[in-house]
């Protein structure tokens, strides 16, 4: 399979305080595929997730060197924008977080923050991404009522909207399904496997059985190393290295 | 009954007691105010300023501090709410967890709560002195404003801090300046806390004799000016309660009742918009 470079990541290191959470890693991330990040939990699968869309800088004590390339663009040079490397990428973190407002203003903020003023303009916006993350149906009749009266699978759905009401390019999603039973996983699930057409998505996962469900590229990452990336096919039947083997084996979790 | 039967059964009945004394000082004073201030109250306590021997017992009422006590204490509350929003949005969004700077000001907060009003009220007024002001209406708010300062801003802090971090990450996710999350969502999901902050600090304004005695000063008239000075409540009960004379006393009482009336108007108009917005809070 070939692919095309979307984020090229090369000899990232991450520490909180002293602690090393991510080392010297280097790896392409290919566009418009699902990339999914596994390994047990502590390794740095979130840091990394994280360093994409520069949320690690809103930590205090965090150095961050090394290079990530977006666009041809590393997204670590003190010149770029921060706020537009944000807006390339959509979040879903592992428990919904709607804002506190309603259906209607969660999807509006992001396309309001970035200049849309015109109703009818966010009024099809906001319609559009509910649609795409097939929350409509469900919520038309009550777009004004308070975000958290959702059901936590709604919820992650509404943040799927909210995500991708602001153009990204890129879905990043840390354990999106955790917090959700496993109809509403399925449902997240299908959004990725239709949005990778026009999406590069990047999910982390600890279920084994999802990283074989959803990946087209796989990165395997222990006590913040990268042991093994490459095509789902090769890395999840077929690990080159012993800790990759143990690791889909359930040997070490 | 086995020892940690009756270990509860004790811190029960501890419980139900100091429950009971709670409410009954809250069942007493009102009762109080109530009781010896109700007779006193007509409609021109609350419709007239005081008129001429109105101290000896004739006619008039306290209208004149009923307006100035809220005039004083709304405009100490805007005062120290616009300082408090800011500092503490800034000791939460822009300001590093582990910030010496944070740290000190957290710690001044506490500080400046343990300070006697009276403090502020001398310092209010030696600051009056050297700047050649007289009391007036602009002197209260501003010593009020301080008095009150440490009370909303601690209280806004703890409700903020209590903000979850994901949230502070959905805002930034998705584009947002530190300005933007600070307003349109940490202010938010922590509107009902900080409502109840500013409402505590209004009823601890409005109730505060010491602070406004140097720098508002007392007048018989309504204040229609900042720079005149603006008589209180708690200074016109200070003062009727003073009075040899009991039908002026009894009046003091009906004051304290108004003053009740006040903040018990208050806190349930806060009650109920806090409830009004707690609707949109994530957990
Ligand atoms: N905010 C933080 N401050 C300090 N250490 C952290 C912080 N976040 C994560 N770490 C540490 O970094 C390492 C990687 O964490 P993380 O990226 O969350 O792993 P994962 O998502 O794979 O469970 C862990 O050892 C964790 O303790
Ligand atoms: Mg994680």
């Amino acid at each position: 399979m070939e692919f095309k470079t979307h984020i090229s990541v090369q000899n990232l290191d991450v520490f909180y305080g002293t602690e090393r959470a991510l080392k010297d890693i280097t790896v392409d991330i290919p566009d418009k595929k699902i990339t999914v990040i596994i390994g047990p939990s502590g390794c740095g699968k979130t840091t990394l997730l994280k360093s994409f869309n520069r949320l690690v800088d809103s930590m205090d004590e965090v150095k961050v060197s090394g290079k990530v390339f977006l666009d041809g663009e590393n997204i670590f040079d003190p010149k770029v924008e921060i706020t537009h490397i944000r807006k390339k990428m959509g979040l879903l973190s592992q428990k919904p977080f709607p804002l506190p407002m309603s259906i209607y203003d969660n999807v509006a903020y992001g396309p309001r923050i970035h200049g849309i003023r015109d109703k009818k303009e966010l009024g099809r916006i906001v319609e559009h991404y509910l649609k795409q993350s097939s929350l409509w149906d469900e919520v038309k009749d009550r777009l004004h009522a308070p975000a958290s009266r959702l059901s936590l699978g709604q919820q992650q759905r509404l943040c799927l909207a909210r995500g991708l009401a602001v153009e990204p390019e890129i879905i990043l999603g840390d354990e999106p399904t955790s917090a959700l039973d496993p109809k509403s996983s399925q449902r997240i699930e299908q959004r990725f496997l239709e949005l990778k057409r026009e999406y590069t998505i990047v999910i982390v996962t600890h279920i084994l059985r999802q990283a074989m469900r959803l990946a087209d590229y796989v990165v395997f990452l222990y006590l913040g190393e990268l042991i093994e990336h490459g095509p789902a096919e090769d890395i999840l039947v077929d690990p080159k290295e012993e800790m990759t083997k143990e690791y889909i084996k359930g040997i070490i979790s | 009954m086995s020892r940690r039967n009756i270990e509860e059964n004790v811190f029960k009945g501890l419980m139900v007691v100091s429950t009971l004394i709670i409410l009954s000082t809250l069942v007493l004073i009102l009762a109080t105010v109530t009781v010896k201030g109700l007779p006193a109250l007509n409609l021109a306590m609350i419709t007239q300023t005081p008129k001429g021997g109105y101290y000896l017992g004739k006619e008039g009422g306290v209208l004149n501090a009923i307006v100035g006590s809220l005039y004083l204490a709304g405009g100490a509350t805007l005062l120290a709410i616009s300082i408090s929003l800011v500092v503490v949005l800034y000791l939460n969004v822009y300001a590093k967890k582990d910030s010496h700077l944070a740290a000190f000001t957290r710690f001044s907060f506490d500080v400046l709560w343990g300070i006697p009003s009276i403090v502020y009220g001398a310092f209010g007024f030696t600051i009056m002195i050297f700047f050649g002001l007289r009391t007036s209406l602009l002197a209260g708010i501003i010593a009020v404003s301080l008095l009150i300062l440490p009370i909303m801003s601690r209280a806004m802090d703890e409700v903020i801090r209590m903000v979850p971090e994901e949230l502070f990450d959905a805002s930034y996710a998705l584009g947002a300046t530190r300005l933007e999350t600070a307003f349109k969502v940490i202010a938010r999901q922590a509107l009902p806390g900080i409502l109840t902050a500013v409402l505590v600090a209004f009823g601890r304004g409005i109730g505060d004799a010491a602070s406004v005695i140097f720098t508002a000063g007392f007048t018989d008239s309504i204040p229609y000016s900042l720079f005149r000075p603006a008589a209180t409540l708690p200074l016109a009960i200070f003062f009727q309660l003073g009075t040899p004379i009991p039908e002026v006393q009894d009046r003091a009482y009906a004051s304290a009742l108004i003053l009740t009336v006040i903040i018990l108007i208050i806190s349930v108009v806060s009650r109920i918009l806090t409830k009004k917005f707690t609707k949109h809070i994530v957990k």
